[in-house]
């Protein structure tokens, strides 16, 4: 356990407030090397708006986000090197071919040997025929695993994961599951991981932080959370923590 | 707007190209040359506005805005980007028109010499410029400001003197025409061609006044950019 001692996120009485609505109410959290934690809670929890503050995509109000024990707004660029992020509701140029695209990004993650590494990555999410095929002729599930694998271009120690599965069947789902499993335990990398799919959130994380109307409101493993609330499963307590804040 | 804006913009230009046309006969010059290098002339300055203002919207449109920018890159480098990849495109539409306005009407756009190079750098550089101040605009106002990226640059086109002398302005328009880089730009062609001396004094004014509005505008699009983190409105330009 001594890993635990040095977080790789640490969240601080982050704050942000859009005119008179505070979207993040002073949070305060850590992440550990090696975990998957799940970000949860109903739409306007404030999950994304943290997710986005953690990009430094959005400026707090106030509070401190230390990443790899830096200052994302100070130490940008040396944080960024560090972490990737992947959404479905992001896209990558569509008018460029799978290979164009992660290659392009490979340069900007300034990744060395960078045909290695794409091939590398391509085995892993076979996805190798859709290198040089038009990133608009993709399907969901191919577009999903080609911006897994754009996350991964650059051996990230911190991955953020807005709803990877959001909008893929059940098959291409439960496979992305299996991958992000396997890519964790095999490179030991930490994944901040929102979904609404309780399920898989249950499946993939140890560690579930869930938020409603800007505040932290439970934290703990999905066991125990479950056992607190006495119910039988995450999306029972959900639905009680969404309703009990209404 | 739109409905309006194209209509005036029109009327302004070839309003004031048709007083121009009255008192030529009394200069004595070749009004195809001077029409065309200035059409040349102003599309250099359209494409390099364009190459950066829509570069940024095609980011904004293909919804990758937020690959970009969670990527080690700065923010003076995806400009510094978007500058270079307007150079190529400027160098390939400048050759295509060269040629085409070579054979079709025998005007040569090598007449210029070397002397084309000091025009046409205070040309680009002024177009990065707006290309920089519309793109903070469309970044602070969403959406609903993206006509900017396409329509921006008209709004100078009457008060520069690009197809026609300053002198052909009211009074008060020609004082808005000398706080414009390219007017110098503009004027100088047409004193290079009507007496084959490059006009230092013009191309100066315009070096300087094309520093101060560069430099300014940088400061603009990096409090335009703040404010847009502030407003967690980045993801939300589409």
């Amino acid at each position: 356990m001594a890993q635990q001692k040095t977080p790789i996120l640490k969240v601080h009485k982050l704050f942000k407030q859009f005119n008179s609505v505070i979207a993040v109410n002073a949070i305060s959290f850590e992440m550990y090397e090696g975990t998957i934690t799940g970000l949860l809670g109903p739409n306007g929890a404030g999950k994304t708006t943290t997710i986005q503050m953690i990009l430094d995509i959005i400026t707090p109000t106030s509070g401190q986000i230390r990443i790899f024990g830096q200052s994302i707004t100070t130490q940008r660029e040396e944080v960024l090197e560090k972490m990737n992020f992947s959404s479905p509701y992001v896209n990558l140029p569509l008018n460029l071919k799978v290979i164009e695209n992660l290659t392009t990004f490979a340069r900007l993650y300034g990744v060395q040997n960078i045909k290695k590494k794409i091939i590398q990555l391509a085995d892993f999410f076979e996805i190798g025929d859709l290198l040089p095929k038009m990133t608009s002729s993709l399907s969901t599930g191919q577009l999903t695993r080609v911006n897994l694998t754009k996350a991964l271009l650059n051996d990230p120690k911190l991955l953020l994961l807005d709803e990877p599965t959001a909008s893929l069947d059940p098959d291409i789902a439960d496979k992305t599951r299996k991958l992000l499993k396997r890519i964790q335990k095999e490179r030991g990398i930490s994944i901040l991981y929102t979904s609404h799919n309780m399920a898989e959130i249950e499946e993939l994380c140890e560690r579930i932080i869930f938020m409603n109307k800007g505040n932290i409101v439970d934290d703990g493993s999905p066991t125990d959370i479950i056992k607190k609330y006495g119910r039988k499963d995450l999306n029972e307590v959900f639905i009680t923590i969404a309703r009990s804040h209404q | 707007m739109d409905v309006f804006y194209w209509p005036v913009m029109a009327l302004l230009v070839w309003g004031f190209f048709s007083v121009y046309l009255q008192k030529q006969n009394a200069e004595n010059i070749n009004i195809v040359t001077v029409l065309l290098g200035a059409l040349i002339f102003w599309e250099f300055l359209n494409q390099s506005q364009k190459a950066v203002s829509v570069a940024f919207l095609e980011d904004v449109w293909e919804r990758n805005l937020l690959n970009i920018f969670v990527t080690p890159l700065r923010v003076s480098e995806f400009l510094t980007t978007t500058v270079l990849l307007g150079l190529v495109r400027i160098a390939l539409i400048s050759i295509v028109m060269g040629v085409l306005a070579f054979f079709l009407y025998h005007f040569n756009l090598l007449l210029f010499g070397f002397f084309l190079i000091p025009f046409v750098v205070n040309l680009l550089i002024f177009g990065w410029t707006l290309g920089i101040v519309t793109t903070a605009i469309i970044l602070r106002y969403g959406s609903q400001a993206q006509i900017l990226a396409f329509g921006f640059i008209f709004i100078i086109q009457p008060f520069s003197a690009v197809f026609y002398p300053v002198s052909a302005l009211p009074n008060t328009l020609q004082i808005v025409a000398y706080l414009i880089p390219t007017t110098y730009v503009f004027e100088g062609m047409r004193a290079l061609i009507r007496t084959g001396q490059l006009p230092y004094m013009l191309l100066t004014l315009s070096t300087i006044l094309n520093m101060v509005y560069l430099v300014l505008s940088l400061f603009f699009f990096n409090l335009m950019f703040k404010r847009t983190k502030a407003r967690g409105a980045l993801l939300k330009l589409e």
